[in-house]
């Protein structure tokens, strides 16, 4: 294609949705550096956190969480059927924390003093920093996953297969990080025990967020591929399409089985607690719908598509979830957070635009890269055996 | 291919020590426990104060903060609601109704300098230390402005420079600790207290003047010293006359302190990154074994076979 040519082939509708919103966020980001956090946001003494926590952070990072449960699935487990899904998996989470940290960067005061706790001063007692080293380590753990793609686009043969043979390392030490701080990020909250409603708060909140971490990741590979699959058909000529619903639907059965251990896990912390007062309150019947109608309806749903080879449910299903995860998220840091607080906070329009902004960002990056690399599918120039 | 095993060993035990390094080492400004004979400490009896507020005068002149001449302070209107300290104001008074005799309590509002504060446990640059006298204080030169303490905190006191564009800071109560560092030096609040509402001291004596105070006026004052071990205990104390909950304090924050809700959770990370590390390694190991297996298999049938075919 001709440089003009490419220029023409951009002017589409989605690149139109995306421009405008670039030209309204890019501004209002730029402001936000310039004039700090009191003009920009609805944030407060008695309300510290807000969306770009709650959303950038907390969201992006559960819903990142898809190249550590493929890769898993696929090294160590040996599920090697899973191959054409690590790729991308990868793709998006790397791409998920990268924008994660960049939302964050809005939400800092110093936002230039980023690299103080990995350099300067270290609080070995808190729970953030514990986040902040292990995003920084997943980060270039990642970037090792993913290189080998980036490598064979720019024909660097040698650098490609270093890298390619640390892959399954990288992995390893990726559950362990992972791991590490997709619970640290429920963790946060043990601190505040009387601002966060008794329904969301727990001691299980680590391993609460943890599980919905595993399946978010799950429940991502399967929403995201149905999306991918529709807009790079052109990539996908090789693949076997029943091959690749038989696929959705095995991550659709453990997504199934982990959320009705996370279900169970909730009553069990709910009975521990002896909460079950709460239930009958407007944030009782909001905790319902979250528990009933985003975690325990689609356990079943997930079932049912297994069994009966309902691949469309199965997909819609996890769209749900994503729905429940970002829900979740969003109660935990927001809605619950301070559900007691004389003042409340909802977010300024500026917050918005700047996270849409960002969110346009990183769907941008992701389709550029994909356009360009080996993503979807093997490079023809290399081995990718592993 | 790559590794050997002395190679295989020095990375994991790398990575598993900078993971344990962390529950191991202490900053320098983590001194450990701190006599109890040395912490210094602040009296709040609520059935004292007049509502004043030249407690609030003092501390803005102190602190450099932005102030208003004294008589301003007789300004009764600020008490028709309730506020809590913002930027720049390290402290404030609020009023409640005692409803046995509808008279107006007064309670001055500040940080409680905890003797296991939460926002030094939450800080992840460490900006906070708690001083030999008991002063919990905050560095500015090392603070990102993340404002976790501030979700931290029990007691909503740190407060946020969210107009400061480029440098804003956490703001609140110091506990004057450089005038109590010196020789006979009280807080500014305290020094101008008009009324015998504050009293200055230390901390394990005020608790036992408060006791006496309760037990020489049992019907004066509601038998309990806030402070004394709400989430683990606190430097500034308090003596009320209604329960505490109808003059604005938390009474559901319980005695275990706000470090201790995440040191379970931070010890149990270090454990599984420890731990869970190796059975993963070893898992990773012998898949990969599996691979060299199965393709040595298969290069050893494709000799055979090429081996056959070259004899037929």
């Amino acid at each position: 294609m001709t440089f003009p040519e490419y220029i023409k082939s951009n002017f589409t509708i989605s690149n139109a949705i995306a421009a405008i919103i670039l030209i309204v966020s890019i501004p209002v980001m730029i402001y936000r550096f310039i004039y700090g956090l009191g003009p920009s946001t609805n944030l407060s003494d008695t309300n510290p956190w807000g969306i770009w926590i709650g959303v950038d952070v907390l969201c992006g990072i559960a819903l990142a969480a898809g190249g550590l449960v493929i890769g898993t699935a696929y090294h160590l487990f040996g599920m090697k059927q899973y191959r054409h899904f690590v790729k991308p998996a990868i793709l998006t989470s790397l791409l998920g924390y990268l924008f994660s940290v960049f939302g964050l960067l809005f939400d800092l005061g110093r936002y230039y003093r980023l690299p103080y706790p990995m350099v300067v001063s270290f609080g070995f007692s808190s729970i953030m920093f514990l986040i902040a080293w292990h995003f920084a380590l997943y980060i270039m753990i990642l970037f090792t996953e993913w290189s080998p793609s980036l490598f064979e686009w720019l024909d660097l043969k040698k650098f490609r297969d270093f890298f390619h043979r640390l892959a399954i390392w990288a992995t390893v030490f990726g559950v362990v990080i992972a791991g590490g701080h997709q619970s640290a990020l429920g963790a946060l909250f043990l601190v505040a025990p009387g601002k966060l409603h008794p329904l969301w708060y727990s001691e299980l909140l680590p391993i609460y967020f943890l599980l919905s971490a595993i399946i978010a990741g799950l429940t991502m590979v399967i929403f995201e591929s149905s999306l991918t699959h529709k807009a790079f058909k052109r990539q996908l000529e090789h693949l076997n399409p029943a091959e690749f619903d038989r696929l959705t639907l095995g991550l659709a059965k453990a997504a199934s089985a982990a959320l009705f251990t996370y279900f169970f896990l909730k009553l069990f912390g709910l009975a521990h607690s002896n909460n079950w007062k709460y239930l009958f309150t407007p944030y009782g019947y909001w905790f319902l719908f979250e528990i009933l109608g985003l975690v325990f309806l689609p356990a079943f749903l997930f079932a049912y598509s297994v069994r009966y080879k309902k691949i469309t449910m199965a997909r819609w299903t996890a769209f749900i979830v994503v729905i429940g995860i970002v829900l979740n998220r969003i109660n935990t840091s927001v809605i619950a957070f301070n559900w007691n607080a004389p003042e409340r906070y909802y977010p300024h329009w500026m917050e918005v635009v700047i996270t849409v902004g960002i969110i346009t960002m990183e769907v941008i990056a992701f389709r550029w890269i994909v356009n360009r690399m080996a993503i979807l599918y093997d490079h023809p120039d290399y081995d990718s055996s592993h | 291919m790559g590794m050997n095993r002395r190679e295989f060993l020095k990375r994991t035990a790398t990575i598993a020590g900078t993971a344990v390094l962390g529950s191991s080492t202490h900053t320098s400004a983590d001194q450990g426990p701190v006599p109890e004979s040395d912490r210094y400490g602040v009296l709040v009896d609520t059935t004292v104060c007049i509502g004043c507020r030249k407690c609030e005068w003092a501390c803005n002149e102190w602190n450099k903060n932005p102030n208003q001449p004294i008589k301003a302070f007789e300004d009764k209107s600020v008490f028709n609601s309730i506020r809590r300290p913002h930027a720049q104001t390290f402290t404030v008074v609020n009023r409640f109704i005692n409803p046995k005799d509808s008279k107006p309590i007064y309670v001055k509002k500040q940080c409680m300098h905890c003797e296991e504060p939460g926002c030094k446990a939450a800080c992840f640059v460490d900006a906070f230390k708690k001083t030999e006298k008991g002063a919990v204080i905050y560095n500015a030169d090392v603070c990102v402005g993340c404002r976790y303490c501030m979700v931290a905190c029990p007691f909503d006191i740190p407060a946020y420079e969210y107009y400061e564009p480029l440098n804003p800071r956490i703001t609140k109560c110091t506990f004057c600790f450089d005038r109590i560092g010196k020789e006979g030096g009280v807080p500014a609040c305290v020094k101008i207290c008009p009324t015998e509402t504050l009293r200055f001291g230390k901390r394990k004596d005020l608790i036992n003047l408060a006791h006496e105070r309760i037990r020489n006026n049992p019907d004066k004052y509601t038998d309990h010293v806030y402070g004394e071990h709400e989430v683990g205990g606190t430097c500034w104390l308090y003596l009320s006359a209604i329960p505490f909950d109808q003059i604005g304090f938390r009474t559901d924050i319980g005695e275990k302190s706000i470090p201790e809700r995440s040191k379970g959770f931070l010890f149990m990370t270090k454990v599984f990154e420890v731990v869970a590390a190796w059975p993963l390694v070893f898992a990773a190991f012998h898949a990969i074994s599996k691979i060299r297996e199965k393709r040595s298999a298969q290069d050893a049938h494709s000799t055979k076979e090429g081996k056959h075919e070259q004899k037929t």
